[in-house]
């Protein structure tokens, strides 16, 4: 209840010990798409960024810490995840993602499911992610609920925004949910909305409808913020055909602020998603016909859709989404690698980073609070021990909120015991 | 992923010796039939006639290739070393030199690898590609034969597509020659793997690695006690798992026993039972055990299963506790097959760290990389990447020569063709890959794949992309992908 309480306000977390840092002498990386500054200077101060490039003065009473010339960057933002809603997916009663006996469905609230204390969120923290994108899974409609904007720090807040956008199925799974076709569920969807909007006339006529209603109370009065555009619509849909209905439904209904989650042939539609002005969401590297939707799957599919005007970031779409949102990393590197393969469309470094940090917080309408370096910005920021893009590199210290965090993990726990593998003078279990 | 937890994916999931094991392909001789016998010993002196052990034979023909020379080239031969600056010829589908300065014939095609890095191709131990492929559709989930406990009879060929799309990928994106199917994991004995070039084929015997050893694909842990317990039957836990191995391995013993007896003695035929004949040839170390098992504890286990029953365990697959146990895997000669960083999946994931093959490599012990997975097998060179940095943060000094060994000498051991491909050594398959930087940079990728001497694909020409029945004329088809 508590939880619930905090979450009616915008942002919730308070940093503990929000702490005022000034890295010095780094190849710095804003997080915008620009170049890497050598010589570069980011101030924090009371948990937020102050400035960031190159001549910046360090002001009194700043803690320095000098890079010694190594990449520094703004956090990781993992573009969708399950990341704190599930500690270990078989283990059912561990796995909070989805709620297949509940009555309700948009209503559901992903935040009070985090917990701050699962093992991913160390894990992710130490290899860079210091935010995420986290999404409720859908059962028995097309809206599966909404989801959490996250930190990663060694807290017990690590909601930074509750609700912060619905989450919906459409293409196959969204069919299987919606009804069984296509057709149903873009129904299911349109329908929500006029009742959503009923609902939001006269709340108290709604009531009324009582067991007729297709959508219980508590779902109507969620979907009025989706309704009017007050909250972000993050829709899971892969299949060029489906990305152009949705684009037509955006045009029924301009108030929606539609972003694409998946979008795998969103390539061979990019000209239209662009001139929609919608965002995506996209997996990274998806290639293979996995299912019919998805034929026209290829790694170029990021670099087409921004070389024609789309912003897309990099998610974790049905890809290991509750634990290895690090992997976006190297995701983003083989952006980068593809600039170098004939008849294919990758992304430059600057782009690449900015599609895992800046991308993904603009699109769900956090960029002015994490994401870059900007002033403004939280003071979430890392040094790597080199290009933090290739696959050696280490997260050498992590700022979430302007607070120093700890590093160390279950796992790294568990390598030190069997360094050597062999019992000691007492079994294993006594060495920690 | 493989064996995580999506839909039918789920049910799947993951030395030795028997170098140069070739499978025995014919019928028992029949050398003695002329030799005099006495009256009382006729009988039982005439040999039995034993069945085929090769009724599906590869078909696969090297396609043809130029005698090629790359030079100006940084090597990692695959079984540990390297030249920074040096040269590979190959002609005739195999590997003829490899050196700082190698003499080619007249006429050879001269490739400047200048900043450029040439390697053996890749070998993934462990693929479902054929079996479960894409489009991942009911349809065509051909994966686990999910009808029993012991399927030992089932044969991994039987099932697979060559149209797969994901054999493409493996080749375009990740340089992988040579790859091992498998039966999935539902099963605690799931039949027989699989060993294909990584070449289309009309047919599956198209793509057979010519000679290459069976594998018996078993599995430990949570997929059997599950998929059976949740049918109310045995087995329901570890311990049953292992009680139904040891009650199968009994019978395959007293099998064994009959046919060697009569395939010596003659007389009445042993009747004839599909599943035993896969579980005799593990007795006899012609088909190599490839093991899915990921705890510690239960790979102990099973290496003393295998002592009781007279086989030998080539290699533990998902071996994701191998680090703590890499003493004892080197002592009983048994290969891990482990993936980078895949993690908390399922409880015995729950303790892997990206230090194992690190520390298997530490501890002596042969380790390789894996996939299990139509997208991580194509990039099994930066899993590689991933693991070795993480092993040399924790003060494992491990070149990256030696770290290709676990992406081709060591799990072409633990196939049993270490004689044939694996590494860049003379006479061995023209199994090559020509990277266009270090393979170890996440910003490199293939650049030429030849398999048995013959380009299979080339970036720079999109003539040398395949393209499968399935994609022709569907979205994409023939895109870089």
């Amino acid at each position: 209840m508590k939880r619930l309480l905090l979450c009616a306000v915008a942002f919730t977390t308070t940093p503990a010990a929000a702490q005022s840092v000034a890295i010095v002498n780094a190849k710095l990386v804003i997080g915008d798409g620009s170049a890497p500054i050598e010589g570069g200077t980011v101030v924090v101060r009371d948990g937020k960024v102050i400035a960031a490039g190159a001549h910046i003065a360090v002001p009194a009473g700043v803690d320095t810490v000098d890079a010694g010339g190594r990449w520094v960057t703004p956090g990781i933002v993992a573009g969708f995840t399950r990341m704190g809603i599930i500690e270990v997916d078989g283990v059912s009663q561990t796995n909070d993602s989805g709620a297949s006996s509940s009555p309700f469905h948009a209503a559901i609230d992903i935040a009070p499911a985090v917990n701050p204390k699962s093992s991913s969120i160390p894990l992710n923290r130490a290899e860079g992610v210091t935010r995420a994108i986290v999404a409720p899974d859908n059962n028995g409609s097309v809206f599966a609920g909404m989801g959490a904007v996250i930190d990663l720090g060694a807290d017990r807040d690590a909601v930074t925004r509750a609700r912060a956008f619905q989450f919906m199925e459409y293409g196959e799974s969204g069919a299987r949910a919606g009804g069984g076709s296509r057709a149903s569920a873009i129904l299911q969807f349109r329908n929500a909305l006029i009742q959503a909007r009923d609902y939001a006339r006269n709340p108290a006529g709604y009531a009324d409808l009582g067991k007729d209603a297709l959508l219980t109370r508590a779902d109507a009065e969620a979907l009025g913020a989706v309704a009017s555009g007050r909250m972000p619509l993050l829709i899971h849909v892969e299949r060029a055909s489906d990305i152009l209905v949705l684009l037509d439904l955006k045009r029924e209904m301009p108030a929606l602020k539609l972003v694409l989650v998946g979008a795998a042939e969103g390539w061979t539609v990019a000209p239209q998603i662009a001139a929609a002005h919608v965002p995506v969401i996209a997996s990274a590297l998806t290639d293979l016909p996995a299912s019919f939707e998805q034929l026209g799957s290829t790694q170029s599919n990021i670099g087409r859709m921004k070389a024609a005007g789309v912003q897309v970031g990099i998610g974790m779409i049905n890809d290991n989404e509750a634990r290895q949102a690090r992997l976006e990393k190297q995701y983003a590197g083989n952006l980068v690698a593809l600039t170098k393969l004939p008849g294919a469309t990758g992304l430059d470094w600057n782009s690449a980073f900015a599609a895992i940090s800046s991308i993904p917080a603009e699109v769900i309408g956090l960029g002015g609070e994490i994401g870059s370096l900007r002033p403004g910005r939280r003071g979430d920021v890392v040094i790597w021990s080199g290009d933090p893009l290739e696959l050696d590199t280490a997260a050498l210290s992590v700022w979430i909120d302007g607070v120093k965090q700890p590093l160390e993990t279950r796992q790294g726990m568990l390598r030190d015991r069997y360094l050597v593998p062999q019992e000691g003078a007492l079994p294993k279990a006594y060495q920690r | 992923m493989a064996d995580g937890f999506r839909a039918a994916h789920w049910l799947r999931t993951a030395t030795m010796a028997c170098a140069g094991a070739a499978m025995l392909s014919a019928c028992a001789t029949d050398a003695n039939a002329d030799k005099p016998k006495s009256a009382s010993s006729s009988a039982k002196s005439t040999p039995g006639k034993s069945y085929s052990r090769d009724p599906y034979p590869s078909t696969y023909k090297a396609y043809p290739g130029a005698p090629t020379l790359v030079t100006n080239v940084t090597i990692f031969d695959g079984e540990g070393g390297s030249i920074a600056r040096g040269q590979v010829l190959f002609a005739d589908g195999k590997i003829v030199a490899v050196g700082e300065t190698v003499t080619a014939p007249e006429g050879a095609t001269v490739i400047d690898g200048t900043g450029k890095v040439v390697t053996p191709g890749i070998i993934d131990i462990h693929s479902h590609l054929g079996d479960y492929p894409s489009p991942g559709v009911e349809a065509n989930s051909d994966g686990n034969e999910a009808t029993g406990p012991v399927t030992a009879d089932v044969w991994a060929e039987h099932s697979v597509w060559p149209q797969d799309p994901g054999f493409s990928r493996a080749l375009a994106n990740g340089g992988v020659t040579t790859l091992q199917i498998l039966p999935g994991s539902a099963n605690l004995m799931g039949g027989r793997s699989v060993v294909l070039k990584n070449v289309y084929a009309r047919t599956v015997q198209g793509m057979k690695f010519p000679g290459a050893p069976y594998g018996l694909k078993m599995a430990c842990g949570e997929n059997p006690k599950r998929v059976y317990g949740s049918k109310g039957r045995q087995p329901s836990t570890r311990m049953g798992n292992i009680a139904v191995d040891r009650q199968t391995w009994a019978k395959a013993v007293e099998y064994k026993r009959k046919w060697d007896k009569y395939e010596k003695d003659g007389g009445d035929a042993p009747t004839r039972d599909i599943a035993m004949d896969t579980l005799r040839g593990v007795l006899d170390g012609e088909i190599l055990v490839q093991n899915h098992c990921y705890r510690a504890d239960e790979m102990a286990i099973v290496m003393d299963m295998a002592k009781e029953f007279g086989y030998h365990v080539a290699a533990f697959h998902h071996a994701v506790e191998a680090y703590k146990i890499g003493d004892l895997l080197k002592q009983n000669g048994t290969c891990a097959a482990v993936w980078a960083d895949w993690w908390g999946f399922k409880m015995e994931s729950y303790d892997a760290i990206s230090e194992n093959l690190a520390l298997l490599q530490k501890a002596g012990a042969c380790a390789m990389i894996h996939s299990d997975d139509e997208n991580g097998i194509q990039r099994l060179n930066q899993e590689v990447a991933k693991a070795l940095a993480a092993g040399r943060r924790a003060g494992i000094d491990i070149s990256d020569a030696v770290a290709w060994e676990w992406l081709t000498i060591n799990p072409a051991k633990a196939l049993g063709i270490a004689d044939r491909t694996g590494s860049l050594k003379a006479g061995k398959m023209a199994d090559v890959v020509l990277w266009n930087g270090n393979p170890f940079s996440v910003y490199s990728r293939p650049e030429k794949v030849w398999i048995d001497g013959a380009l299979l694909y080339d970036a720079t020409n999109p003539k040398l992309r395949p393209v499968s029945d399935f994609e022709l004329g569907q979205p994409g088809a023939g895109d870089v992908k």
